[in-house]
């Protein structure tokens, strides 16, 4: 298969719903087959880069910071980017930034950048084909 | 003496990977930890996490791994008995989705729809989650 | 004629919703177009032998291929599935888009 486009549009908050598991599943799969993946994350998921966010230890499950392993999706998001490069794909991850300033998330991880929605029109003129991932 | 609370569970799998585990029985018990005094009841798609036999370990995107998946079975035990918090699932939810009894971790106790209403005025409390 | 990838997140015992989306289904196929039907997260809790799922059962035969999501089906438990359904990985969702087909999430 030869190397393809993709734009991927992201709509849910991290760590609320099964939505973005499946999507980063889905884009741990373009990015394996080394396809060049643009993803427009518009509101809640406008925090899914934010670098600030920090594993937590787990009482309840009664493990510690490092037992607890705790997912944090600005690391799904690197993981992301650097799994493409490694397999010559190209990620950009554009956070709507008009989203970001209303939930105060402007600082992300590297190789990730603020946009609009021009930014999403032009991933899908760009892309081969187009999912978009809508919040319930 | 806390006061009795029902909990009435119905969201499933919504956060569970990301959170490795439910976060309203996570937050049941982390309340009974502080005195709280909680029944749970699971209803709706919820009636699935009484299922033995469930999980999915490995997920990994990029070099990033999950090492701790959630295990919603478990977690249901655990609530029963480490935390002492009673666990009623709907029988009727169950049999919508085609869950037989015998699938059931065991100590979760069967409630009819039916039944809700008079067990609700058993309790001080009453949470729709 | 066009191919679709229907993607299914909801299921029936929560969201009536999943009747317009197996009616949309149908009519793409009766429209002439390839469809399949791809239940994930909580949709493949419809997909037990037993399970009440009318909406499902009249999309199995009609021409429609479905299929269930092997990590979902795992993550609850689900080992036997209704006759129609078949179990996939996640890859047949990037299989279909680099072919090119119309993929919509539900």
């Amino acid at each position: 298969m030869s190397k393809k486009t993709f734009a991927i549009a992201l709509m849910d908050p991290p760590y609320e719903s099964e939505n973005l598991t499946t999507a980063f599943r889905i884009l741990d799969v373009m990015a394996r087959r080394g396809h060049n993946i643009n993803v427009f994350a518009y509101e809640g998921a406008s925090g899914l880069a934010f670098a600030k966010q920090a594993p937590h230890p787990n009482p309840v499950h009664g493990k510690n910071l490092a037992e607890e392993n705790h997912p944090t999706t600005k690391d799904q998001v690197a993981a992301l980017l650097a799994l493409a490069a490694r397999n010559g794909g190209k990620v950009d991850w554009v956070n709507c930034g008009m989203c970001v300033d209303e939930r105060g998330v402007g600082e992300f991880v590297a190789d990730t950048r603020r946009g609009s929605p021009a930014d999403f029109h032009a991933f899908c003129e760009a892309s081969d084909n187009v999912l978009a991932i809508p919040t319930k | 003496m806390a006061k009795k609370t029902l909990n009435i569970v119905e969201s499933a799998y919504r956060a569970v990977m990301e959170e490795q585990d439910d976060t309203i029985l996570w937050l049941l018990a982390a309340m009974r930890a502080a005195g709280a005094e909680h029944t749970v009841v699971l209803r709706g798609n919820a009636v699935n996490y009484a299922v033995a036999g469930q999980g999915a370990p490995g997920l990994a995107i990029g070099g990033w791994k999950q090492t701790q998946a959630p295990r919603m079975d478990n977690d249901v035990i655990d609530l029963i008995e480490k935390r002492k918090i009673p666990v009623f699932v709907i029988e009727e939810d169950l049999a919508a989705r085609g869950i037989e009894r015998g699938e059931l971790v065991p100590g979760v106790q069967l409630l009819s729809a039916r039944m809700l209403p008079k067990r609700m005025a058993e309790y001080d409390l009453v949470s729709h989650w | 004629m066009a191919e679709y990838l229907l993607i299914e997140s909801r299921d029936p015992f929560e969201s009536n919703d999943v009747g317009y989306y197996c009616d949309l289904a149908r009519g793409l196929v009766e429209a002439g177009n390839r469809v399949t039907l791809f239940l994930i997260q909580n949709a493949v809790l419809a997909a037990r032998p037993s399970a009440h799922a009318p909406q499902l059962r009249a999309v199995i035969g009609s021409g429609i291929k479905v299929l269930a999501d092997d990590f979902a089906l795992k993550e609850r438990g689900i080992a036997k599935l209704l006759d129609g359904v078949q179990i996939a990985p996640i890859e047949i969702v990037v299989d279909h888009l680099e072919a090119g087909h119309k993929t919509l999430w539900h």
